[in-house]
């Protein structure tokens, strides 16, 4: 490695990168429902003395399981879902007690104000909101065009976030990224909303140039928008990571199971976080079973 | 016609609601809605664009349950970080969803029942991207059970998506978006193109399937309705339109969206309508 590479290499441990967190935190959480997850990172805070935390994402397991283990003050989503179970039941139970805050938005909306908040701008007007009770509720504002049409739009404030945990399925010690998959979502504007964004990946090399120069387009966001690195094979499990894997249905099923009997987060939690990751992904059948879970078809 | 179920009836009148609608995106959500997208692409609006329910565009819809990952041919790409800029908030999309509540200003709800925002009694999805949907394309939806339950008295308990309720709109907002098409259920199909006397479109029920009566409708629904003065039977499919729903539709999962499955005219028709 040159010398000069040297202030670029951003491989941290995810320890480390849970130690960059604070309580009190606004985080936001890449992927979609129970797909393209950072779950090992989430798990990693799920073993943390974390809290406090503001928690924006397109919401699957990890707001679920967040919520249940009492991490959340607030949440910004527009849904939390795990597609063939559609009611995440342990985020119904934490709002079905009245214990978390929070600020639902519209799917494009919530886009909406990642990208205010990438472009550092303090709103971006839509017409999404208006006439439903969203406005209201989140205490969001309108604004008048000042041209000639006048019209009345509804300020999406930004959504800025202290820092973005995204899983994607390639980097480089530099944080040169490369995504797969028939879909990545809103990973690029969580890591340019972002502050800091670290980034857990399926494979680490040292550097990409010299290994997979074909696939530069894969890169959907840029080097300078990543603070920290860290390679986590089948750290999306038990969501989805394509092509590598599909999302683990048995997996989901117990985890959805347990929220009914025992019911109990603290009983549980043991099963579905792991006293670290080499024990959790060895508890799940290991690489091996989750590289053969089947791709989702819709 | 004793062979011909209240599903498939529901899927032709499904397709119906895509018919003629241009180069659009036509999202079913739903076996129902999805079968009625595909039924309609197949038939009479090949025009239709349609995604493999996951981020490929489609010209060959895309049977229902299990089949291989790689069956579907791709035509295009139109992943969820781009939906929004190509689909949504362009107009160029219809949807046909089921809501877990409907208001007589065509306001749905599917975020949560009951309670407070802070502390619901039921949490459900969240609005997902109905808000959006709802001011920017033309919607339709499918309610399996038409009921007051579904059919609420009042507005629904959390406004999701727009309607033409006056009191909910402020002035200089741009409505001209919003375009409630179809409400197809278990008893009938609705429009919105009656007044109300608000002068807002309003719901009209269209047609009754067979063995319906209007008064059941009404009996059905927490709020009035108007109707066509002579109401038709809602269409039952042809013998190419089984087909095609039966090659859509491999598994059979149409037949567990009602109880029992039953048939499109039932075996007594005053059974409905007593």
């Amino acid at each position: 490695m040159k010398v000069t590479e040297g202030t670029l290499d951003k491989r941290m441990s995810a320890a480390d990168i849970v130690a960059q967190l604070s309580s009190g935190m606004t985080l936001g959480i890449a992927g979609w429902g129970p797909r393209r997850k950072p779950m090992a990172l989430v798990r990693e805070i799920l073993r943390s003395d974390l809290t406090d935390l503001t928690v924006v994402a397109y919401g699957g397991a990890d707001v679920g399981m967040l919520c249940a283990a009492g991490k959340v003050k607030k949440l910004v989503f527009a849904f939390v879902s795990l597609d063939a179970i559609p009611l995440e039941p342990w985020f119904r139970k934490a709002r079905e007690a009245g214990t978390i805050e929070v600020l639902e938005l519209d799917e494009g909306m919530f886009q909406w104000g990642l990208k205010a908040a990438a472009f550092g701008l303090p709103f971006l007007p839509t017409r999404v909101g208006l006439g439903t009770d969203l406005a209201e509720l989140g205490g969001l504002k309108t604004v008048n065009s000042p041209y000639a049409d006048g019209e009345t739009l509804i300020a999406m404030p930004a959504l800025k976030l202290d820092a973005a945990l995204i899983h994607v399925n390639r980097s480089d010690w530099r944080g040169n990224v490369q995504l797969f998959g028939p879909d990545t979502y809103y990973d690029e504007w969580f890591a340019k909303a972002a502050a800091k964004s670290f980034v857990s990946c399926e494979e680490l090399v040292d550097r990409i140039e010299d290994h997979y120069p074909d696939d530069a387009t894969a890169q959907t966001f840029e080097r300078c928008f990543v603070t920290g690195v860290v390679e986590i094979p089948c750290g999306a499990h038990p969501s989805s990571m394509p092509p590598a894997y599909g999302w683990d249905s048995k997996a989901f099923k117990a985890y959805a199971d347990a929220a009914r009997d025992p019911g109990d987060w603290d009983v549980v939690k043991q099963r579905f976080v792991g006293a670290n990751e080499a024990d959790y992904l060895a508890s799940f059948g290991g690489k091996e079973a989750v590289t053969a879970l089947p791709l989702p078809i819709f | 016609m004793s062979d011909i179920s209240l599903a498939e009836l529901c899927i032709f009148a499904a397709s119906e609601a895509f018919r003629g609608n241009g180069e659009i995106i036509a999202t079913g959500v739903g076996p129902i809605p999805r079968l009625g997208a595909g039924l309609a692409k197949l038939t009479h609006s090949p025009e239709l664009m349609m995604t493999d329910g996951e981020a490929f565009l489609v010209e060959q819809p895309v049977p229902l349950g299990p089949r291989g990952y790689d069956d579907r041919k791709k035509a295009g790409h139109l992943p969820f970080s781009r939906f929004f800029d190509s689909a949504v908030w362009t107009g160029r999309r219809h949807a046909m969803v089921t809501p877990t509540q409907i208001d007589r200003f065509g306001q749905i709800n599917l975020s949560r029942l009951g309670g407070t925002h802070q502390q619901p009694k039921t949490q459900m999805l969240g609005v997902r991207g109905f808000p959006g949907n709802t001011i920017y394309h033309p919607n339709s939806f499918f309610f399996p059970q038409h009921t007051t339950r579904v059919f609420v008295p009042g507005e629904v308990d959390m406004v999701s998506g727009v309607g033409y309720n006056p009191a909910r709109r402020l002035p200089g907002g741009n409505y001209s978006g919003v375009d409630l098409r179809r409400v197809i259920t278990n008893l009938c199909v609705i429009d919105f193109g009656a007044r109300g006397d608000d002068g807002m479109p309003a719901m009209r029920v269209i047609s009754l399937h067979p063995g319906v009566t209007f008064d059941a409708v009404q009996a059905a629904t927490g709020f009035a309705l108007q109707r066509l003065e002579s109401l038709p039977e809602t269409a039952l499919p042809g013998a190419e339109d089984l087909a095609i729903i039966a090659g859509l539709d491999p598994h059979g999962i149409r037949a567990g969206v009602f109880k029992d499955n039953p048939p499109a005219r039932p075996a007594v028709a005053q059974e409905q309508s007593a």
